[in-house]
Formats: structure tokens, sequence, C-alpha cells
């Protein structure tokens, strides 16, 4: 790693996070590139328009929905400690990671036609209500990205020095307006522009629960233009349309986020003052229980229609089950490896380049590399290297969003000390960083393992006979009528991709008693 | 010296091309053929037994994603035949120039007249409404949209089957498509993705009907021994669906391309589509269709758009539908 000479004032090599943002560069605007130059040029349908403005707003009202409500959850989960706490942390993540369909079924079981909500209205003498819209779509990616928030911010709750609470309780001065307000300033637009730019990309969902055409997203438009136009043209301009709208969302958030400035505790568990009267902790209980129940209710209608399917499950779904496990945990490495040398080396350009997948349509990219492969190697044989490269490199975001403050925080507390100390280079890393980064890296570690997991995007284009992924083994029983063994393998997908996050933040967590 | 050994060396690599390996045929078709519950292996094994070469198929997605895929690889496809377009499909697979003309003659028990030099049915089906048995049955697409009765359709932009109830309307209303659409619109409760997606909603309860194949009952009739689902006969006709397959004209191995087109049409390989693809084979062999498709609806009219006319309405039928269903 960062052994070579290094600069006075640069504690770390620049060329690890150089490498890995030239390499996401090359698999992200490259891969739009190669399908641009296969094209030879581009193409625009009149509908497009009104595609991109449903793309926007369901997007928007997702993301701040999303955010909205996931402030007093995780202020209730920042400010109380209760047994299952961390269980319910890790559960809350679940909806997150969950293949879109398997999430879907999971939704339509509470709120479908058939489902809950509806049986209770119906014997109370109640209309039915309808989960199809654009409302139902919003309702999905809450129920998508509300975790995500939730953690993000909860991050910055828990990044807040306990010192400060102490101090802010002692002097009897408002938390809220002191500590918490500030702190959100910086988190929440982040927060809020990753589940933006989540929803922009946004296909399944929106077609699933959009109820029709209205809700045609621009990476619908993509599939199609691939899939049955087979119009490169269009489809590398509607990626590039979808780029410029993710820089925009990154620009108006650039605007508007203000640093941190909060400085360095001392690895300290925040022990709180404030928020001890009973309208506090009665709100608190509420927003934990409803964000409970909402996100928990439908894993457990899955958990419930899986369990039946499990014993229905053929030797090729728990072979596909072990690829892609194998796959994830590379996928994790890979993706943690990316962003922590993105993360040393900082600066825009790096920010940049951590943020860009994102941005990217992974149909795009997908048939970007495919193009560029093919003239070399049969895709097929690299079906499983590439697709965990790939994976590693779509959740690279979420990675760096968790490692970047962390390594910041770092730095701004303990860097001056380890300059005095010459300490530099892969020393530094392994004496100063990587012990006080063990907690982002198993969280960051165990999304990536859990996101590639229910991946399906690049491996169906890829895939061979021999490598089929569980997400993949899944859609193949459905296709042939078998919905309840379908049930099972989500069921098996849900508890590897748990499972997996969970050890990983176990692991990073340690025995901190968060 | 030199020249003896480039020699020697020559006549090794022809011996071993010539006696070594067994030849590879490389067929493309979808997922659902070649996974454990379709087609493919059963054929696969019964193909290799005759043809002592080494058949592969290969999975990709759906009827849309296999013509993407030959597409995307061009003249340089490791494909020798293609297996499972469809006739919405077959035009723009045509006009690629990759593929060669198949040289079967058969007689074909398909419910419409049947010439195409390159490409060749193995199964067929038609396109209906299923939903559970006992239920009300509307005889018409414009009886449907009269009712209350919600139902489940897939994207024409994504699905095979979508594109399909796209033609169904255009074939059976024309001009009055659009007017279809937009009383049907209060009936949809969603468009899904593909096929998958929308039977998995249906089984869940979200919708009375959902789009499929009048074949669909006897999967749960004989798979499941469930007689509770039912197709709905319309009396206007149901649009068909014909599966075929063409052999890619840049292939090494022509011959047993050839011999796999032959051995297509052939009663080893149409025995084992009913009960593993669903869907009517392509010639019926001695022993009939298997039981349980005698309880299957027959429509009286089959519905069927000529590749090139498929071609040419879809963009416009394409305008209709978003026209109607985005109000």
């Amino acid at each position: 790693m960062a052994r070579g000479p290094v600069a006075i004032g640069a504690p770390f090599a620049r060329w690890p996070g150089t490498a890995a943002a030239v390499l996401v560069l090359a698999l992200t605007l490259g891969t739009l590139a190669a399908v641009l130059w296969r094209a030879g040029g581009v193409g625009w349908a009149a509908g497009d328009w009104q595609v991109v403005r449903f793309t926007i707003l369901q997007a928007a009202l997702s993301a701040a929905l999303s955010v909205t409500l996931a402030i007093p959850v995780a202020r209730a989960l920042a400010r109380r400690r209760f047994p299952g706490r961390g269980l319910l942390i890790t559960l809350l993540g679940a909806p997150f990671i969950l293949p879109v369909i398997v999430a879907v079924l999971g939704l339509l079981a509470i709120f479908g036609r058939g489902g809950l909500v509806n049986a209770g209205l119906g014997a109370l003498g109640l209309p039915p209500l309808s989960i199809y819209g654009l409302h139902g779509v919003v309702l999905a990616h809450v129920f998508f990205n509300l975790p995500l928030a939730v953690r993000l911010i909860l991050q910055g709750w828990a990044a807040i020095p306990a010192e400060r609470f102490r101090l802010a309780a002692s002097l009897g001065l408002p938390v809220g307006r002191l500590l918490e307000r500030p702190m959100l300033r910086a988190v929440v637009p982040g927060a809020a522009m990753v589940i933006f730019l989540i929803c922009l990309t946004s296909f399944a969902v929106a077609l699933t629960l959009g109820g029709g055409p209205r809700a045609t997203t621009v990476e619908l438009a993509i599939y199609q233009a691939l899939r049955f136009d087979f119009d490169l043209g269009r489809a590398a301009l509607l990626a590039a349309v979808q780029f410029g709208l993710c820089a925009l969302a990154a620009l108006a958030v650039w605007g508007l986020a203000v640093p941190d400035r909060m400085g360095a505790g001392l690895d300290r568990v925040a022990e709180r003052w404030d928020g001890a009267g009973r309208p506090e902790r009665l709100a608190d209980a509420l927003a934990i229980t409803l964000a409970a129940l909402f996100l928990l209710a439908p894993l457990a209608m899955v958990v419930a229609r899986g369990l039946p399917g499990l014993a229905e499950l053929p030797p090729s779904v728990w072979r596909a089950a072990a690829r892609s496990v194998v796959i994830a945990l590379a996928s994790a490495g890979l993706a943690v490896a990316l962003a922590l040398a993105l993360a040393l080396r900082g600066g825009v350009r790096a920010t940049l380049a951590g943020a860009l997948p994102l941005a990217a349509s992974s149909l795009v990219l997908g048939t970007g590399l495919f193009l560029l492969l093919h003239p070399w190697v049969n895709p097929a044989t690299l079906a499983l290297p590439v697709t965990a490269l790939v994976n590693a490199v779509m959740s690279l975001p979420f990675a760096l969003r968790v490692l970047a403050p962390a390594v910041a925080r770092i730095e701004a507390g303990h860097g001056r000390l380890a300059d005095a100390l010459g300490l530099t280079g892969w020393r530094r890393l392994r004496l100063v960083t990587l012990p006080r980064l063990r907690g982002p890296l198993g969280f960051a570690g165990g999304l990536a393992a859990a996101l590639s997991i229910g991946d399906l995007g690049v491996i169906a284009l890829f895939a061979g006979p021999q490598t089929e992924t569980l997400p993949l083994a899944m859609y193949r029983l459905m296709g042939a009528y078998r919905m309840e063994a379908a049930a099972g393998a989500a069921l098996l997908l849900l508890a590897l991709a748990l499972g997996l996050f969970w050890l990983m933040d176990r692991g990073g967590r340690g025995d901190a008693a968060a | 010296m030199r020249n003896h050994l480039i020699s020697v060396a020559g006549l090794c690599l022809v011996a071993s091309g010539a006696l070594g390996e067994t030849p590879v045929l490389t067929v493309y078709t979808y997922d659902s053929f070649v996974s454990e519950w379709g087609p493919g292996p059963a054929i696969e094994a019964a193909f290799e037994a005759q043809c002592g070469c080494d058949l592969r198929f290969v999975g990709h997605g759906d009827g849309a994603a296999l013509l993407a895929r030959v597409l995307l690889e061009g003249a340089r496809t490791e494909a020798d035949i293609v297996l499972g377009l469809d006739t919405n499909l077959t035009d723009a697979a045509r006009a690629t120039g990759l593929f060669a003309p198949h040289g079967v003659t058969a007689a074909l028990d398909l419910p419409i007249a049947w010439e195409d030099a390159e490409f060749l049915p193995y199964d067929w089906g038609w396109f209906a409404f299923v939903g559970r048995a006992g239920g009300e049955a509307p005889a018409s697409l414009a009886a449907l949209a009269a009712t209350d009765l919600k139902i489940v359709i897939q994207d024409p932009r994504s699905s095979t089957p979508g594109l399909g109830l796209l033609m169904w309307v255009k074939a059976t209303y024309g001009q009055g498509a659009g007017a279809l659409w937009a009383a049907l619109a209060d009936n949809i409760v969603t468009v899904t993705p593909g096929w998958s997606e929308a039977y998995g909603l249906f089984l869940e309860g979200e919708a009375d009907l959902v789009l499929s194949y009048t074949t669909s009952p006897a999967y749960h009739l004989i798979a499941e021994e469930d007689a509770g689902y039912v197709a709905l006969p319309f009396d206007e006709g149901h649009y068909l669906q014909v599966e075929v397959a063409g052999i890619v004209a840049g292939t090494e191995v022509p011959d047993l391309a050839a011999d796999f087109m032959a051995f297509m049409v052939s009663d080893a390989f149409q025995s084992v589509i009913p009960t593993t693809n669903w869907m009517y084979p392509a010639v019926v062999g001695p022993e009939g269709l298997p039981a349980g498709f005698d309880t299957l609806v027959t429509p009286a009219q089959s519905l069927l758009f000529s590749a090139p006319e498929a071609a040419a309405i879809r963009d416009e039928a394409l305008a209709e539908w978003r026209a109607a269903l985005s109000q």
C-alpha cells in the first residue's frame, strides 16, 4: 500500500486513491462511451421528457419523506438504550438490501389489495386503499431507504462527542440547537442526495407499483431501448441524461451542506442527559415502534411465506447461494478497499469519483462492459469476476459515505499527534487509522456484501450456464411457475444478506456498547 | 526441416480437429427453457443420445433479451442456433441477416398456416386472461373493460406477453384500440416488468385476472393437482404466440445445426414441451397431448399478425397504449 515517498503534509500516498478513481471512471463513463461509440449517434423520443419529469418527482418525494421520517427515528435510537437495540438496528437495515421483487411482495402482503391493512379496513367496513400509483412508488422507496437514512443520520448523532453532551448538560444549554441542528445540517443534505440518486435510477419498483406507463422512469426507458428497440443511441443518451440529473442534484447539495466542525471526542459512547422527560420518552418509543412495524412487518411476511418453500429448494439453488456468498464477499472486500483508497486520498475528485456509480445505469454499465470485453474474451467465462467487480463499484458510494467522514474525523482528531510522531503511509494507517475505523469498515463491508448478494443487474447479461446466482435462480423459479420455491429462495436470500451484513457489522463494532 | 516440422504440426492439428473433441452445438435460448424444470435437460439428453455431440443450452433472460444478446454479439456470436424468439421479434432478427434457411419441411399442428424459410416453430400458445374458477367471466376484451374486475398485465416495452396483449388489442379493435385501452385503464391494477412478477401478484391475490396463456391452468392441474384456475375464452379470438428457432448463418457446424432443427419437430423434442414449457407442441405426437390438456379452453378463432405487420404497427400501438394509460 502507501509505502512510497510521501509529500510533506500528505500523510498517505495519493496513487491508490487515484487508481481507484480511474477504475470507477472507466466503469461508469467509459462503459457509457463504449455504448455511444457502438451506437454511432444519439436519439430522443417524444415521450422522454415526461419520463424525466416523473423520475425527478418520485425521487424528490421519496428522498424528502425518507429523511424527514428518519430524523425522529434516528434521534430516538441515538438517545435510548434498551435490550435488543443492536439487533433492531441490524434488522431495520434489511429492506435496503433486499432484492426488489422480494421486498415488493412483502409490502403487498401488508398494503396490497389482499394485504393485512385492507383486510383490517374491510373488517371495519371501510373502503380498500390502493397501493398502486405515485404514492405506492414513494411508499416502497421510503420502505427501502428509510433504514439507510436512519443509519446515516444515526452515525451523525454517534459522531457528536460525548463530552459535548456532558458540557451542554452541565451548563444547562439546549442540546437541540447547539449540537443536533448543526449536525443535521451537515448530515441530512448528503443523506437526502444519496436517496434521491438511488430513487432516480429506480426501475422495477416504479414499474411494478406505479400502475402503468405514467410511472416510467429513465432507467425503464433505458431498459426498453436496450432490450426491445436495440436502440443503443437512445439508451446512451438517456444514460447521459441520468448522469446530468445526478450531477445537478449533487451540485445542489454541495451548496446546502456545511462542513462538520464538531471536532473529535475520546471515542466514547455518549451518555445523554436530555430527553429524560415523559413526553420525549413517549415520542421516542412511538417513533421506534412505528418504524419497526413499518419496516419489519413486510419482512415477517417474506419469512412466513418462504418457510414452506425452503424444503422444496432443489440442490442447484443451494449451489447458486454458495456462489452468491463468494461473490458478495469478494465484492465487499473490493468495495471497502476502493472506498478506503478514495477516502484516504480525499479531495473533490475522489469524492466525485466515489459518487459516480450512483448516477450510472447498471444496464448501460453492463452493456458497455460487454461491448468492451466481447472482442477479446467470451464474457460468460468472466461472469463471476465481472459481477463481483461491478457490484463492488455499485456499492462504492455507500461504502465511501460511511468511511470518508470517519477518516476525516480520525485525521482531525489524531492527525496532528500522528504528524508529530512522524507516522505516515502504511504505519499510520495500521496504527492510527484502521483501529479507529473498525466500526465503519465493518458497516461498509456488510452493506456492500448485502447489496451485492441481492443484485440481479449485471449477472443477467453475463451469466453462462454454470454461473447462476441466487437472485437469478429465484427469478428462474418464478418464471417456471414455482412461486412457493421462489418464496423459499427469497427467504434464503434475505437470511444470507442479513447474516453477512450482521457478521461484518458486528465484527466491526467489536464489543462497543453501540 | 523446419517446413517438415510445420507440416507435421499442421497434420496433428487437422487430426485433433477431426478425431479429438466431440463437436459442440451451442443453442441460445431464454432462461426458463434451460432451468431444471424447463424442457432443456430432457431435450439435451435425447439429442446427445443420437448426435454424438455436446449440446449446450445457454439461457439469456426472456425472448427479447435473447434477441438483444444476439444483436449485441453480432456476427461474432457463439450461437449456432437461436431458440425462443416469437413473431414480434423475428422481423428484427431477420433484418440482421444473421440467420440461414432451416431447410426443414414438417407438417405443423399450428392453428394458422405457417411459412417461413428462416424460422421454424417449436411450440405455441394462446394468450388469455387467467383467473380463479367460479369467478366472473366476461367473454371479450370490451366486456372485460366494462366489469369491475382487476387485472395485472405486463409492460409491452419489457416483456413478450405484454407485447402480445398490445397486438391482441390491435388485431381485434384496429382503430378502436386506443379507446379499448382507455376503457380498460380502470381495470388495470398495475403493469409489471415481466410475466413472473405479474403471475406472482395474481397468485398473491392482488388481481382477479392475469394476462398469461390458456395453458396456465394445466400447470396448476398437472403439477399441483389444483383445478382451481381457468382461462377465460373470448369469442372475438385469442392472439397467438408462436415460438421459433433459427440457424445462425455463421455456424461452424451447419450439418449438426440442421440435424437439430429436424430433431426439434420430432416426437423426442415435442413430447417434452407440454409439461415443461407449458405450451402446445408444434407437432402433436402419436400419443396426443398429455392428460389435463383436454380440460383447457380452445379458442374458436386465432389471431396473429405476420412478422412484418407486427413490426410495422408496434410503435403506433405502443403510443396508443401509452397515451390511454397515462391519462
